[in-house]
């Protein structure tokens, strides 16, 4: 099967270039690149235009809840990655918080089994780091890496346990896969339902301090430098977590780290603003304005590697009802692209390819696929295609997704993923799915 | 509508105009409160619903009272918000009362947000009477309204908060409501009770009662809840006494002529001596009698007009 | 609300007549003073009453007290007004009990003021009897009403408006027929 997307310009993030040229793909591959690409087509290929669009590597969204099994009311395999071609996502990896917990092998299969029948996008589950997520005892990390898990991660929760942390890192690193850590104080946090700071003193509402998060950071990167292991750190949201992220970094450890498009563009100034509306209640909670710069500042300068969604979905039950008793999180996968876009890209606080970096080739890198997140000759033929003139409003109603949950509904955005190909196949154009 | 709002949620958001006409209202109101038939037909046919997920009994029959002197039928509802988790969701109670004919709803709950989240499901009027511990606009307008009764005016004075400013709504809503309307506020608090932030918004924050108070034109003493030393925050109730307890000593660093107000129900010889409790400058049961001034003129102006 | 003056009925002297006879006649009719109350209804029996409390004191030599009654609370429709009228103190510090009270107010249209007027007192204590003075009947009673001291009868049409000034609140004291253009009906006194 052959694929030409032809007359867009080419984003590469690994040199940063944007440049007129086309992709020829083949067999799931991508076999030619640049402005001769179409001379080697079969007169039988599909063409897909891609005039005035922007041709970038397949977005990866390495920090997803697709719900399934266990919540199937929120989300599933389906409707998650329906929601994910939808949004411009070729591959997205999912947590393992569901119900049962992804502890074991059997279970990674089944999600990837059950992905892979859909058909759509690449779904790469994590395993938990404890079994049952019960943050007391290793789970069975090497035989879930066979059966096909790309990380490892107990978010939803954090590892209390550092020795429980510690082990992990090790045994982790024999496999080369990632422990991704949600680093929370659980005491610091207790009762806690947005930042703690001016707003929540205002609000009335308990607060959450940065040092809940940033403590934990540091703890995880020191046992990181203790064990040599793959540390990445998930939803960074405070400019203290970064400060000591970048500590650790200057004493050679090894870690990477993710922000949420939340966390670049809302405040919890948000929340007094909306009315306490739940769609501003998420963990981490939404921060200060001077954290926000320092995300910012941090997606510019390369500290902080990935931009990752942690999409969360959550049903009108679990969200509609007194904000203390809200569940926590915002979904991502549809409005990812459009508010980057709308808030960073254009404005031009962050530049297109850095961004697109964040979403491709930093996450490519932090799970070690090879062959994903690239613009070259030999890699899979996982490709979005950016519309960065279409102006449009933001509404849930239309989402693929069966969740509703997020604070950007209504908003008026500039920007979409006009096209999604994976493994060579157009999985979505103009925001219609193709099965 | 005479207010701007169809709520009261907050004295946070509420405009300054909405606030005097509430208290200008509630001047007049007052007077009925002396007669020997406490009953005006205003508010005939309508019917006030009161929803307490909190235990309360001096805001709530407050409440009551205003309803009724006003004409209005009044519901009572008492709940705790467990019972709320598990059974009937607050929504749900909430719309239930709306369909059977209730005009106007006065919650107290123990979520801060809560009464912003009914009224956005809502069509009738939402009144907070507490709602966590984010604000409690009308005892901030009882207590603003006493104030104004023996000063003449707000503005300009000096006023101190003495207690829990950091899980007090009554003390958050009263920093709002007086700074809007001209007052220099001053809280006073141990430490773990004061929250940050507090010079940002306008506020003098001190860890001493008696730099608190001095010069002060009204001192404003909270109820301590026995809860906080359980949770650490204080060393004993003792200790706080000794340090923070508004005696005849320390009130009398305020102005002479200074007024005292507790929200209640207080705990004597803990916050508050009886002394100064019981003296000549308290006007702490005149604060009861305003507040229920203060809930009859909220209601008139929600519900005594024609119909949106 | 746009309304041009049509006719001045009555002018500053022709008020001054009609009140000085409106006080003797509400001595004579009840023999004296004694246990009478004047109280003027919100907003411009107000300044009626005052004077003629001024004005008996002048012939008796004694002091009538004086209240001031607000009926915003008790009229009959607060729910149908498309603005809702601010409400404003009632002060009678005295008993009435068993009294005579002289309710004063500017204007006597359809009833309805005086009807809530009647209920305000009620609320306020039991008198002997209540008699009604006013400075203008105009007509169009909508309620069984009558006063018992009128300082003009001027007939009007509903499309007109009677506008009583008085210099205590407005710059003058007139009584001035005011024709509406039919825009804004005043809900009658």
């Amino acid at each position: 099967m052959t694929l030409l997307i032809k007359g867009g310009k080419l984003l590469d993030p690994a040199s940063g270039t944007i440049s007129p040229g086309d992709v020829l793909c083949r067999d799931g591959k991508i076999v030619a690149l640049g402005p001769d690409a179409a001379n080697m087509a079969a007169h039988e290929a599909e063409v897909l235009d891609a005039t005035g669009q922007i041709v970038t590597p397949g977005l990866i969204d390495m920090h997803v809840h697709l719900r399934d099994p266990g919540q199937e009311y929120k989300e599933d395999i389906i409707s998650g990655t329906r929601a994910a071609a939808a949004g411009g996502f070729t591959t997205i990896a999912c947590m393992p918080n569901t119900a049962p917990v992804i502890d074991h092998a059997a279970m990674v299969s089944f999600v990837r089994e059950r992905a892979a029948s859909s058909g759509l996008v690449n779904v790469l589950p994590y395993g938990s780091i404890s079994k049952n997520l019960a943050g007391a005892e290793l789970a069975e990390i090497g035989d879930m890496v066979v059966a096909g898990a790309a990380g490892f991660s107990d978010d939803g929760k954090p590892v209390t346990n550092g020795e429980l942390m510690r082990n992990a890192l090790r045994y982790a690193k024999m496999y080369g896969r990632p422990v991704i850590a949600h680093s929370e104080d659980m005491h610091l946090a207790e009762d806690g339902h947005m930042h703690y700071g001016t707003w929540s003193n205002v609000l009335g509402v308990r607060g959450i301090p940065a040092v809940a998060e940033a403590g934990m950071i540091a703890r995880d990167c020191m046992l990181a430098e203790l064990t040599g292991g793959c540390l990445h750190v998930a939803h960074v949201s405070t400019e203290l977590s970064l400060s000591v992220i970048s500590w650790a970094r200057s004493r050679g450890v090894k870690v990477s780290c993710e922000v949420t498009p939340h966390h670049l563009t809302l405040t919890d100034e948000l929340v007094s603003l909306t009315g306490y509306h739940t769609n501003t209640k998420v963990n981490p909670p939404l921060r200060s304005a001077s954290d926000v710069e320092a995300m910012l500042a941090g997606l510019c300068d390369g500290s902080i590697e990935v931009i990752a969604s942690d999409h969360a979905p959550h049903s009108l039950d679990d969200k509609d009802v007194e904000y203390n008793f809200a569940a926590n999180g915002i979904i991502g996968l549809e409005t990812t692209v459009p508010v980057l876009l709308t808030k960073l890209v254009i404005p031009g606080a962050v530049d297109l390819p850095t961004v697109i970096r964040a979403l491709t080739l930093g996450p490519a890198r932090v799970l070690g696929l090879e062959t994903k997140g690239r613009l070259a000759v030999g890699m899979d033929a996982d490709l979005t295609l950016l519309d960065l003139e279409h102006r449009w409003v933001i509404d849930p109603a239309k989402f693929q997704s069966k969740s509703r949950n997020t604070p950007f509904a209504g908003w008026e955005v500039q920007g979409r993923a006009a096209a999604t190909i994976v493994g060579g196949r157009v999985v979505q154009t103009g925001g219609q799915i193709r099965v | 509508m005479p207010l701007s709002s169809r709520d009261v949620l907050s004295l946070r958001e509420m405009p300054i105009a909405d606030i005097n006409l509430i208290l200008e209202t509630a001047e007049s109101l007052r007077e009925i409160l002396d007669r020997p038939i406490k009953k005006v037909p205003t508010l005939r046919g309508k019917t006030v619903v009161t929803f307490f997920a909190e235990a309360s009994t001096r805001t709530r029959t407050s409440f009551e009272l205003a309803a009724k002197y006003m004409s209005a039928d009044t519901v009572s509802i008492s709940t705790s918000t467990s019972a709320l988790t598990k059974g009937e969701s607050l929504k749900d109670t909430a719309y239930t009362l709306e369909a059977m004919g209730g005009d106007c709803l006065i919650m107290r709950h123990g979520v801060s947000g809560s009464c912003h989240f009914l009224a956005r499901l809502l069509e009738s009027p939402v009144i907070n009477a507490g709602d966590g511990t984010h604000e409690h606009p009308t005892q901030g307008l009882l207590d603003m309204l006493t104030i104004r009764r023996h000063k003449g005016t707000v503005e300009g004075l000096r006023v101190a908060i003495v207690g829990d400013v950091f899980h007090s709504r009554v003390a958050r809503s009263n920093m709002w409501g007086l700074t809007k309307a001209g007052a220099s506020v001053a809280v006073a608090a141990p430490a773990t009770l004061l929250p940050d932030g507090l010079s940002e918004l306008g506020i003098d924050a001190y860890t001493s009662v008696e730099d608190a108070v001095q010069d002060a034109d009204v001192v404003m003493v909270l109820r301590l809840q026995r809860e906080r030393q359980a949770k650490g925050l204080l060393p004993s109730l003792r200790e706080y006494a000794r340090l923070y307890c508004v005696n005849a000593r320390r009130l009398a660093l305020a102005k002479p002529d200074a007024l005292l107000l507790h929200p209640g129900p207080m705990n004597r010889g803990i916050e508050i001596s009886s002394e100064v409790a019981d003296g000549a400058q308290s006007v702490i049961l005149e604060q009861v009698t305003n507040g229920v001034a203060v809930r009859m003129a909220i209601l008139y102006l929600l519900l005594g007009g024609a119909a949106e | 609300m746009a309304s041009q003056i049509k006719a001045l009925i009555m002018d500053r002297e022709a008020i001054r007549r009609a009140l000085f006879r409106i006080a003797h006649e509400i001595i004579e009719r009840n023999q004296g003073v004694d246990e009478l109350v004047l109280v003027g209804v919100r907003r411009r029996g107000v300044p009626l009453a005052a004077r003629l409390q001024a004005i008996i004191q002048e012939i008796e030599g004694r002091v009538v007290p004086m209240g001031i009654l607000d009926i915003t609370l008790y009229r009959d429709d607060l729910t149908t007004r498309r603005d809702q009228p601010l409400v404003r103190s009632t002060e009678v510090p005295f008993a009435i009990q068993g009294r005579t009270v002289v309710l004063v107010d500017d204007v006597l249209y359809t009833g309805r003021t005086v009807r809530a007027a009647l209920d305000a007192l009620m609320d306020l204590g039991r008198p002997q009897s209540i008699q009604l003075a006013v400075l203008v009947d105009r007509g169009h009673r909508e309620l069984p009403v009558r006063a018992d001291y009128v300082g003009k009868n001027v007939p009007t049409s509903r499309r007109e408006i009677i506008s009583v000034r008085l210099s205590e609140i407005d710059d003058q004291d007139a009584v001035v027929i005011e024709q509406s253009n039919g825009h804004d009906l005043e809900v009658g006194a």
